[in-house]
């Protein structure tokens, strides 16, 4: 462009701009509207986004999940403790001093009330080998201690214990027969474990009537390529009949259905209202036009060229959708961000605990679309200013 | 009067056509939304109002997967005030594929129908059901969706159990197509006797107990009269009327009610602001005309009315075009999500509710521009 156009667009835009507190009621009613669209779509966004951290959070790909052929989660799948270990035998896991690095696991499902309605949720209540703490990277005690092997006690994991009540550091609990303490408080990362009551495997396994069996066995190998090793082992060995995940797959298959789900819900109400933002957007823009025909016309006259003036109707909009896009995400972030909550997983039948997660690829969703919100609420009105004939504009009252 | 005062209120709207048709689609669209969120509320949580009132479900205390001994059921049967019981069982079914997940339960089918009399179907296939053991009754969707027609054989394989011969597929025979008043239909119901015969765990053992009893009113002592035979015993039980149940596992899914109410909220919020500033850009350009109006001999509560009427007509017109365009998109939706949610369309309530929230908008659009005109002094406006 040369240079004298671009002077022009520069000056009615500036002054369109500087003008823009004149029709300040129609251009904040539109600015809402925005910042209204972009908070909502965030604030869901958000959610399928704090849901899939945690399952992502959890997945190592070093260290995989064996469950019984046919089963597609834990609570389906059964082992028998020799089945157990023929498994950690396999030569793909690594080894410490104290042997192969598994845990051989099963959980239950317990009711807990929640402690926003005081209703029964489902929590999950894990059995855990002795090594399973070295098989969860980020794992550490955040309060008191971990279980004693060999007796009724438990340790809650953060997300657990802030979203269920009585689970808190020396609680006693009653299910069944038994009678629990909780020792411990732990943290892995914000992954899964942290929705989970853990206790020692054997022990659950007598107060549940499991016999000797488990459901699952995880087992660090000692490296991600050695899987496809681990698998041919275990899949021919005739003793076995078995189905093998790294963690990393296993989580993603479990959260894939809920996450998909919230964000098609969460585009498609996004998408809705911010067709009502356009309209909303149109009507200001339309009325910024009507308002300033003769203005318009008058520029025409004096020679200002059609672009110039489309530009500037554009820059308007946009400058409303960037405006209310900055507002949208700023409120979004501040009431959302970090927000505690617990969703039950209907893949395990048990609840996960998550966070929102207010990331900046979420952010950068909502301000585009503020953006492109703008854009169309523009067009059409800069279109028809610019399409205006000098003369009835002239006229205009 | 307002019938008379229609012509008027009309050829103030179409005044500025552009104008009010985005304002009206703006309207339309939030309550188009407003539909959605209700069916959306309504898929996610169930309805506890649909439960029936007379009956109960008894569970194992520490949580509904674990299982209850079989004899629980003829126990639950001799306390006074149940009229009848059944048990079921949760199969875990899938049908050739992972994610074809099927709601299964092996129930006792000579009681079934006494507890679930909602669920209907032709004589004869109820008797073809009743008598054949590997028999099994389908809902209307779950028919659709895999193309079955009745007398197939259907392989359902278990996630859970295993046969004793190692497989974990039961081999079922549909025997007919069940409708039931309460929006079940996709369910798969068939008998406990074939499925417990052959699998490996937890034999003679059942998962729940669904019962009804003889007076609605007497059901909270009644529960806790079958939870007290339990107590204290190895495996102890909780009886919750059906409806607590259900309201039990909506709020498992978290503060789904708040976060769509919350949204809502946003939208009619946004929704106000656009039609009280068009109201008002209307309103200023027709001072003059108002104070004509006045200086004729229109009350001030008749030109304020006349105001109130011209937002109202907006707002309840866009109301019932959005609520209409609702109605239909959820008919359409529903055949392609039924997989996720069985249970898709629009609560009966949301028409009223609709109808206030569209009466509401339009009075508090309209509120400031009535203060104006009710205000107004002729002469002022005559100057303008």
């Amino acid at each position: 462009m040369s240079g004298n156009a671009l002077a022009q667009i520069a000056a009615i835009t500036s002054m369109n701009v500087r003008n823009m507190s004149a029709r300040a009621t129609s251009s904040i009613v539109a600015l809402v509207g925005v910042a209204g669209v972009v908070t909502v779509l965030t604030g869901v966004l958000s959610i399928a986004e704090g849901f899939r951290t945690v399952l992502a959070q959890s997945g190592a790909e070093d260290v995989a999940i064996v469950l019984r052929s046919g089963a597609t989660e834990e609570m389906g799948s059964s082992f028998s403790n020799e089945q157990t270990r023929i498994i950690a035998d396999a030569p793909q896991i690594a080894r410490d001093d104290a042997g192969p690095i598994v845990s051989p696991e099963l959980y239950v499902v317990v009711d807990v009330p929640l402690k926003s309605t005081g209703t029964p949720a489902n929590v999950p209540m894990r059995g855990v080998g002795p090594q399973a703490m070295q098989l969860r990277e980020g794992f550490r005690m955040i309060e008191g201690r971990p279980f004693t092997p060999g007796k009724f006690e438990v340790m809650v994991g953060r997300g657990a214990a802030a979203q269920f009540a009585g689970l808190g550091l020396g609680s006693r609990l009653r299910w069944g027969s038994t009678e629990w303490i909780v020792t411990g408080i732990f943290g892995d990362r914000g992954g899964v474990a942290e929705s989970e009551i853990w206790t020692d495997a054997v022990v659950l396994q007598g107060a549940y009537n499991r016999g000797n069996t488990y459901q699952s066995v995880r087992a660090k190998l000692i490296s991600p390529d050695a899987l496809r090793g681990f698998k041919d082992a275990l899949t021919t060995d005739p003793r076995l009949s078995v189905r093998i995940f790294t963690e990393k797959e296993y989580y993603e298959e479990l959260s894939r259905s809920l996450v998909t789900l919230i964000r098609t819900i969460g585009t498609a109400i996004a998408l809705l209202m911010g067709l009502g933002a356009v309209f909303a957007a149109l009507n200001t823009m339309y009325s910024a036009v009507a308002a300033r025909t003769r203005e318009i016309a008058t520029l025409r006259a004096l020679g200002f060229g059609p672009a110039p003036v489309v530009i500037s109707v554009l820059a308007e909009a946009l400058l409303i959708g960037l405006i209310g896009g900055c507002i949208g995400m700023a409120v979004a972030y501040l009431a959302f961000d970090g927000l505690r909550t617990s969703t039950i997983n209907f893949a395990t039948f048990s609840q996960v605990t998550f966070a929102f997660a207010v990331t900046p690829e979420v952010l950068a969703q909502g301000l585009i679309y503020a953006l492109a919100l703008g854009l169309i609420g523009g067009l059409l009105p800069s279109v028809r200013a610019a399409r205006l004939p000098i003369t009835a504009g002239l006229r205009e009252l | 009067m307002i019938t008379r005062y229609l012509p008027l209120l009309w050829a103030n709207l179409m005044r500025k056509r552009l104008r009010t048709s985005l304002t009206l689609a703006s309207i339309v669209i939030a309550f188009l939304l407003f539909g959605l969120l209700q069916a959306l509320r309504l898929a996610l949580t169930g309805t506890p109002e649909l439960a029936g009132v007379d009956r109960l479900i008894t569970i194992h205390k520490v949580s509904i997967i674990q299982s209850l001994p079989r004899s629980y059921l003829t126990r639950i049967r001799g306390v006074d005030g149940v009229k009848v019981a059944t048990s079921l069982d949760w199969f875990g079914g899938i049908y050739q594929d992972d994610r074809n997940q099927i709601g299964s339960f092996p129930v006792e089918v000579e009681t079934f129908f006494d507890v679930y009399p909602e669920y209907q179907l032709p004589p004869e296939q109820r008797a073809a059901w009743e008598s054949d053991r590997t028999a099994a009754i389908v809902g209307q969707a779950l028919m659709e969706r895999f193309g079955w027609q009745v007398g197939d054989v259907i392989p359902l394989r278990s996630n859970i159990w295993r046969k004793q011969d190692g497989g974990n597929v039961w081999d079922l025979r549909i025997a007919g197509v069940y409708s039931a008043e309460n929006g079940d239909n996709s369910g798969l119901y068939f008998h406990y006797d074939y499925f417990n015969e052959s699998r490996t765990a937890d034999r003679d053992r059942i998962g729940w107990v669904a019962l009804r009893v003889e007076d609605p009113d007497r059901a909270a002592q009644i529960a806790a009269r079958i939870d007290e035979m339990f107590a204290n015993s190895s495996t102890e039980t909780k009886t919750t009327t059906e409806k607590a149940f259900v309201q039990g596992f909506a709020n498992q899914l978290g503060n789904i009610g708040a976060l769509l109410t919350a949204i809502a909220a946003a939208v009619f919020f946004t929704m106000l602001l656009v039609t009280a500033n068009t109201m008002g850009q209307s309103i200023r350009e027709r001072i003059s005309e108002i104070g004509v109006m006045k200086t004729l001999g229109f009350s001030a509560f008749n030109v304020t009315s006349l105001v109130l009427a011209e937002a109202m007509l907006v707002t309840l017109l866009g109301a019932a075009i959005g609520l209409t365009l609702a109605s239909l998109a959820v008919n359409a939706l529903a055949q392609a999500v039924q997989q996720y949610f069985p249970l898709l369309g629009l609560p009966n309530s949301t028409y009223a509710l609709g109808a206030a929230l569209a009466i509401g908008l339009g009075a508090a659009a309209a509120a400031l521009p009535c203060a104006q005109a009710w205000r107004l002094k002729i002469v002022e406006a005559l100057r303008k």
